[in-house]
């Protein structure tokens, strides 16, 4: 509670600053104009079918990529971690992938999708995809010994041993994979609209930035940052949802 | 040394070694053990911490293979998890999983194993009751406490009905009087089931009170010091039983044996 509130004072302080700053002419207003001003300018923007349609593209696209990363990721990642002779066999080509920053592939996205929503796509699902497979890798190899010994000993099947005892141990690691995975994915849609200039609010910033409508620029950049807020609280609500056995969730809701 | 083959003999340990690692961090677990049991027999294995007896269990139980030697059960070899075999792990506690509750921690392996629906409600309810849980069965294993969640381990073998139960230190850490009582419950089992039952224990006393033999182990590199038979009455009792004249002298000759063992190692160690 004091948190919250603290918090609450230290996200108005950041307005107030904002607010001020301009007005005393420490930087230019051209560049940086009152908060005020920008809250208007993104009022104004929001009574425009523009903007929700530019919102509603992008939320599609991130949701699209981060799904399509999240269930190849999963699928590859459990595998994978699941057979000792491919999890050696592709080491290093994962380690070789993975650190290619997706931006890089703009050039090969466009060239084969122009600048449809798909070249964005390619992007969110490329970066996306790494962060979900490295923490299932890295789940499926947590599974604990004894536990694993208590299955065999049972008899579990090749099935009920990865419903039942994998994919339980890496459900918190493919959970924080989820949220890693829907920041990039935020970021690289964005980034795509923006370079690329596939429909979406990225692509409105850069149009707002060529006609010189600095104000409600920075009101597309606010949503942005909102957006980002938006879906890291709700993949962290997820997370309490289906990880109310796990350690990290139980004390805090210990009795 | 029982190395009959005898017409019931159920399980068959032929000069089994285990060593972890190669090179210089190599360690012998197990040097040479060799016993059999017959069918329907109860075995307690005691030996010095660090001697082996986890080992010998999961080679037993077909989940770790042997450095040489082999397990026969029925005369086949083993090569993994045999069927009819349960094993109640020293490791209680990550034996269970956390995110089941006890009922279905119990109920997992019956269903795997393809029990009627009906059939395993009620032996996931008798188990849990015999080890006396009757009351937590939708309680999460981490909000027990240690004893507790030992009993629900031992419940979950009990409700799977194996031809042969292994237990590696069941009862660790329950109190004295809980212990005493699950004695008694397994003795019981393992009269009413008929199973070959292996219980390794640090307490010499329970040895004697739960087996019919009693295999002391040396320290490493282990061999079987000796295969002590207990000459009890079948029906035993946690009072006249354990102040029986025989009980006595049986406890002072295997006591004796462990502290070969452990000074054994000592002069060893001293040695090396
Ligand atoms: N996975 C392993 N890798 C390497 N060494 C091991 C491993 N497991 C056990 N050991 C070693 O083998 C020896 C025997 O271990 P084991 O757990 O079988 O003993 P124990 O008789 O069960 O001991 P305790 O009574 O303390 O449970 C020990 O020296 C131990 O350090
Ligand atoms: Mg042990």
């Amino acid at each position: 509670m004091r948190n919250a509130l603290l918090g609450l004072a230290g996200v108005a302080a950041f307005l107030l600053l904002l607010e001020t700053v301009p007005h005393t002419g420490l930087v230019d207003d051209r560049y940086l104009p009152p908060f005020s001003e920008m809250a208007r300018a993104l009022g104004d923007s929001a009574g425009t079918a523009e903007f929700w349609q530019a919102l509603g593209d992008t939320l599609r696209t991130w949701g699209t990529g981060l799904a399509l990363a999240f269930a190849a990721g999963t699928a590859a990642g459990m595998v994978i971690g699941s057979v000792p002779a491919l999890r050696d066999a592709t080491a290093s080509t994962i380690e070789f992938l993975r650190p290619i920053p997706a931006v890089a592939l703009i050039p090969l996205a466009v060239l084969l999708y122009g600048t449809g929503m798909e070249a964005t796509l390619i992007l969110v699902v490329y970066s996306a995809f790494w962060q979900v497979l490295m923490q299932v890798l890295a789940g499926v190899a947590d599974v604990d010994p004894v536990a694993r010994d208590t299955a065999r000993s049972f008899r579990f099947r090749h099935r009920t041993r990865a419903l039942r005892l994998v994919w339980p141990t890496t459900l918190p690691y493919a959970v924080t994979g989820f949220r890693l995975a829907a920041s990039v994915a935020l970021i690289l849609t964005i980034t795509g609209e923006l370079i690329i200039g596939t429909p979406g609010l990225g692509r409105l910033i850069a149009v707002a930035q060529t006609s010189g409508a600095v104000a409600p620029l920075y009101g597309l950049v606010i949503v942005t940052g909102l957006l980002g807020v938006v879906v890291n609280l709700s993949a962290r609500l997820l997370e309490r949802r289906v990880l109310r056995w796990h350690p990290s969730v139980r004390q805090e809701t210990a009795r | 040394m029982t190395t009959t083959t005898s017409t019931d003999e159920l399980l068959s340990v032929r000069g089994l070694r285990k060593v972890y690692g190669s090179g210089p961090g190599a360690t012998e677990a197990v040097r040479d053990l060799t016993f059999a049991t017959r069918a329907g027999e109860m075995v307690c294995i005691v030996g010095p911490s660090g001697a082996g007896k986890t080992t010998l269990l999961r080679c037993i139980a077909g989940l770790l293979p042997p450095t040489s030697g082999e397990v026969t059960l029925d005369r086949h070899p083993v090569s993994g998890p045999p069927e009819g075999m349960a094993v109640v792990f020293q490791d209680y506690a990550r034996s269970l999983f956390p995110w089941l509750t006890v009922a279905q921690n119990v109920d997992l392996p019956l269903r795997e194993k393809g029990v009627a629906r009906a059939e395993r409600r009620r032996l996931v309810a008798e188990s849990l009751d015999a080890v006396g849980l009757a009351d937590v069965p939708n309680s999460y294993p981490w909000q027990l406490s240690g004893g507790m969640q030992q009993r629900v381990a031992i419940a979950r073998a009990v409700a799977y009905e194996p031809r042969i139960l292994l237990m590696d230190e069941p009862f660790a850490a329950v109190d004295a009087q809980t212990r005493a009582d699950l004695e008694d419950l397994v003795r019981d089992l393992w009269h009413r089931l008929g199973i070959t039952l292996l219980f390794v224990t640090h307490d010499i006393d329970e040895a004697i009170y739960l087996g019919q033999r009693v295999l002391v182990l040396s320290a490493r590199p282990t061999v079987v010091l000796e295969d002590v038979t207990v000459d009890l009455p079948e029906t035993r009792d946690q009072l006249t039983t354990r102040n029986d004249p025989r009980f006595h002298a049986l406890r002072t000759h295997v006591h004796g044996l462990v502290q070969q063992a452990k000074r054994g190692e000592a002069a060893r160690r001293a040695a090396a």
